[in-house]
């Protein structure tokens, strides 16, 4: 190991100020908890229906990472790492979940599972007359775990391929069969890209709103949104948020703890690793990731088609559909692409200069993107109005909105790639003449391309369907997709909200695909 | 280089952006519109609006507490006019925070003094009755309470819909608290919750449900039955209205009001105004099937007419305390 360096100071500066961004909700939620009396405050707080929901949160966000990793991990080691057919489509297919909004999910589910749902139609004649209820904690398991999976398999394949083959090869070679070989060499390496993917299961359950609330499961998210909505009580919803907050960040602490005792090795080469043949397990597995992307895919947009029959009697405004579809494409690939510039420094710091000015600035990063998006997107509404007027409502105030809610998501992809980055390569670049911006473009920018494609896919996505911000923030009617969905389903025109929904998962195809792409070719 | 060049490109694009979505406005007379209510529902009267005035309407369309929620945290620098919610609650509230301005005497005149706000600063635009739709295969009408307190017989254990946390639903709580008291209105949720309701988000998903089956009867706004009969979803759902009185058949309105600091607040009185012409009024009636608050404009057959709706014998300027609701609905364990 090479000993931790000073951060360079630009860095450090840069990181700081990211982090100062990421911390405005929590600042704003602190300015009006602080209006409320101590007594409501406690009151608020400190009861036992707290706890209960408390244990709820925890309880959901537990199974549903347990979950999307137990998912997630296979799904990047078939696509990436074997001779799996249809690779390169099925890549693109498990990442599309992510494109469905949770309530969208939500209704899937009730769809396949529920009371009356398809599954209960097809075991009925079997004889089978009750399954397990669907509403609560079960079906908002599902629900969350179908839509968030491709958090753990989008981390762990950008560091799939920035592995030394060669560990793996010694370890064929000493006669170990490719599943030992996944789990005793492969996996260990992978733990900090796992750990990443998780972290982001775990706290996008923890905000989650739209699906719970469809599956009536009580979190301390619905409480918030239900204390706002309910009487719009500022400052009693931001007590509750301040201890989901709390949560939240103990929550990232903890993962930051199993970081610090796993050892990565880093990379020398950046040879792409020789195909695992499946062999006689290419047929389950072909059949198992065809059953999860039925699941997780195919059962939403067939609910949005037989949507798109019931709406088809009333027409479809095409035009305006492609007009808005444009410019969700373009504002999630502005916040996406802000993401990854602002989540670059504290990525930096974090895997080459850890110490308490990279441990804060981290775990900072975290906190919008552990809040719910209500609370995110009115204490934005707050900062623009007052304070930075000239971006408020436009489409730089939801560029940075989008910033701000999905920087941790860039972090972890970008972290993860470059601490597999041995920086002797950095240290070979300098001490042959190159400065530090043409080691940045020639050695480093190369090596960390997957790791910033995935970054750069986690944020596009999530911001394709994210609500609260671009209704409040963007420039006034500027409606995007995900705004054409919540406009027709909020007043139960679900007619037409399928067409909007669909083109949400296909425009967010198009640059996974892309990317997908060339990534095999890189 | 590559990633300073991608940074100066990422600020050159959101300055030009910034840039142009500054100057659109400046082409003739315009008014900003926050709407808790969507597009699908008042966006044609804006179109028309705009047809007849010469006045172009920029909407931000969004949920009633959020876009609420956005004009408290403005506070004294409002972005918008006008706003339009769904709800008479937030239109107090907002009202309460001082962030509406009075409107002038006529137009507060055209809306009955239970549908608008004592001082004038907001008014109702269209009414929605409470109900509890029920499903006709496994109701029968005599099987129906006249009342809103009927439901708490032990006969409708596991066969009832709520939806604690909708806004109406919320309302319907407070008007019961103001109508009844605080112990009536405690003793029937106390009532219902013993009945085990099942839990719902909103009031469309409970009128679908009971159309499928699902639940037998659900406390819910009258409209939802029309709006799924026209995509062909209501099932075997129909609506039971509650007599005068019963705080079972609350009728709520949507509403707007006119934003205090506004600089165009001439122009959005004009909208106002327009919202309660005839032609408006018709439009809710017919296309929203919601009822007309200004009298003179009929509401749609199907319905039964606003005057014989429960009159509600509350203003809904009384129906402030939605912050006594919430506490009420959270200490049962009810939210």
């Amino acid at each position: 190991m090479t000993a931790v360096r000073r951060a360079p100071p630009a860095t450090a500066a840069a990181a700081a100020l990211v982090a100062g961004l990421a911390v405005l909700p929590l600042g704003y939620l602190v300015l009006r908890a602080s209006e409320v009396g101590f007594s409501r405050a406690a009151d608020l707080v400190l009861n036992e229906r707290t706890l209960r929901l408390l244990g709820n949160s925890l309880g959901l966000a537990a199974a549903t990472t347990v979950t999307a990793v137990a998912i997630g991990v296979p799904v990047a080691w078939l696509t990436t790492r074997t001779d799996l057919p249809g690779r390169r489509a099925l890549t693109v297919v498990t990442a599309l979940p992510l494109a469905v909004p949770s309530y969208v999910a939500a209704l899937a589910v009730i769809a396949a599972f529920g009371p009356r749902g398809a599954l209960a139609r097809w075991l009925g004649p079997l004889g089978v007359d009750a399954l397990p209820e669907v509403y609560g904690f079960v079906g908002a398991w599902l629900a969350l775990s179908l839509s968030t999976f491709p958090y753990v398999t989008l981390t762990v394949r950008g560091s799939l391929r920035r592995l030394d083959p060669a560990l793996e090869e010694v370890s064929r070679s000493l006669g170990a069969t490719p599943f030992e070989t996944f789990r005793r060499v492969t996996l260990p390496q992978l733990r900090p890209a796992v750990a990443a993917g998780a972290l982001l299961v775990a706290l996008y359950t923890l905000a989650d709103f739209g699906g719970v609330s469809l599956l009536r499961f009580d979190t301390f998210t619905r409480v918030v949104y239900v204390q706002y909505r309910g009487s719009l009580d500022r400052s009693g919803a931001a007590v509750l948020a301040l201890v989901l907050a709390a949560v939240s960040l103990t929550v990232v602490a903890a993962e930051a703890r199993t970081r610090t005792r796993a050892r990565v090795a880093a990379a020398r080469t950046a040879r792409t690793a020789r195909l695992v043949h499946l062999g006689r397990w290419r047929a389950p597995a072909t059949a198992l990731l065809a059953v999860l992307a039925v699941v997780a895919l195919v059962v939403p947009v067939a609910t949005l088609v037989t949507w798109l029959v019931l709406g088809a009697r009333e027409g479809i405004d095409l035009g305006e559909t492609a007009a808005a579809a444009g410019r969700s494409a373009r504002v999630s690939a502005g916040g996406a692409l802000a993401a990854l510039v602002a989540a670059w420094p504290v990525a930096a710091l974090a895997s080459r200069h850890p110490g308490r000015l990279a441990r804060w600035t981290e775990r900072l990063s975290y906190a919008g993107y552990a809040l719910p998006g209500l609370v995110v997107a009115l204490s934005l509404v707050f900062f623009g109005a007052r304070v930075a007027r000239p971006l408020y409502q436009t489409v730089g105030m939801l560029v940075l909105a989008y910033l701000v809610l999905f920087l941790p998501q860039a972090i972890g992809a970008l972290r993860t790639t470059l601490g597999q980055i041995s920086p002797t390569l950095e240290d070979a670049s300098r001490s042959l003449g190159a400065g530090p911006l043409a080691t940045a473009r020639r050695v480093l920018l190369p090596l960390v391309r997957p790791g910033a494609t995935a970054a750069f896919a986690l944020v596009f996505l999530t911001a394709m369907k994210e609500l609260p911000a671009a209704l409040l923030l963007g420039p006034t009617g500027y409606d995007t997709l995900a705004t054409r969905v919540w406009a027709t389903t909020s007043e139960g025109f679900f007619g037409r909200a399928a067409a909007p929904a669909l083109l949400l998962i296909v425009v967010s195809s198009v640059p996974l695909a892309f990317l997908a792409l060339r990534d095999e070719r890189a | 280089m590559l990633l300073r060049r991608t940074l100066t490109a990422a600020v050159a694009a959101t300055v030009a952006l910034a840039t142009l979505a500054g100057c659109s406005g400046d082409d003739g007379p315009s008014l900003t519109v926050y709407s808790g209510r969507t597009a699908d529902l008042v966006g044609p009267l804006f179109d028309r609006f705009e047809a007849t005035s010469g006045i172009k309407v920029k909407v931000r369309y969004g949920d009633s507490a959020e876009v609420s929620g956005a004009v408290l945290e403005e506070g004294d620098r409002p972005k918008a006019d006008v706003l339009i919610v769904q709800d008479a609650g937030n239109l107090g509230q907002v009202n309460d925070a001082g962030r509406l301005a009075p409107l002038p005497q006529a137009a507060v005149d055209k809306v009955p003094a239970e549908f608008r706000s004592p001082a004038g600063r907001w008014v109702g635009l269209s009414g929605r009755s409470r109900v509890v739709a029920y499903n006709t295969d496994t109701v029968s009408q005599a099987d129906l309470p006249a009342t809103v307190d009927g439901f708490t017989d032990p006969r409708w254990k596991g066969r009832l819909a709520w939806a604690p946390t909708n806004g109406s639903f919320q309302a319907f709580v407070t008007a019961f608290r103001v109508l009844e008291g605080q112990d009536k209105a405690e003793a029937w949720l106390r009532g219902i919750k013993a009945n085990e309701p099942r839990v719902f988000p909103n009031n469309i998903s409970i009128v679908e449900a009971v159309g499928k089956g699902e639940v037998d009867a659900g406390f819910v706004n009258h409209y939802y039955l029309f709006r799924l009969r026209a995509e062909g979803r209501a099932g075997k759902a129909e609506n039971k209205y509650f007599p005068a009185g019963d705080p079972g058949g609350l009728v709520n309105v949507a509403g707007a009001g006119v934003l205090q600091g506004s600089k165009k607040a001439a122009d959005a009185t004009r909208l106002v105004e327009f919202l309660l012409s005839d032609e408006s009024q018709r439009y809710f009636a017919e296309r929203t099937f919601e009822l007309p608050v200004v009298p003179s404009v009929q509401a749609d057959p199907q319905l039964p007419d606003i005057e014989k709706l429960a009159k509600p014998e509350v203003e809904l300027a009384q129906l402030d305390d939605a912050k006594g609701t919430v506490d009420l609905l959270t200490r049962l364990q009810i939210l």
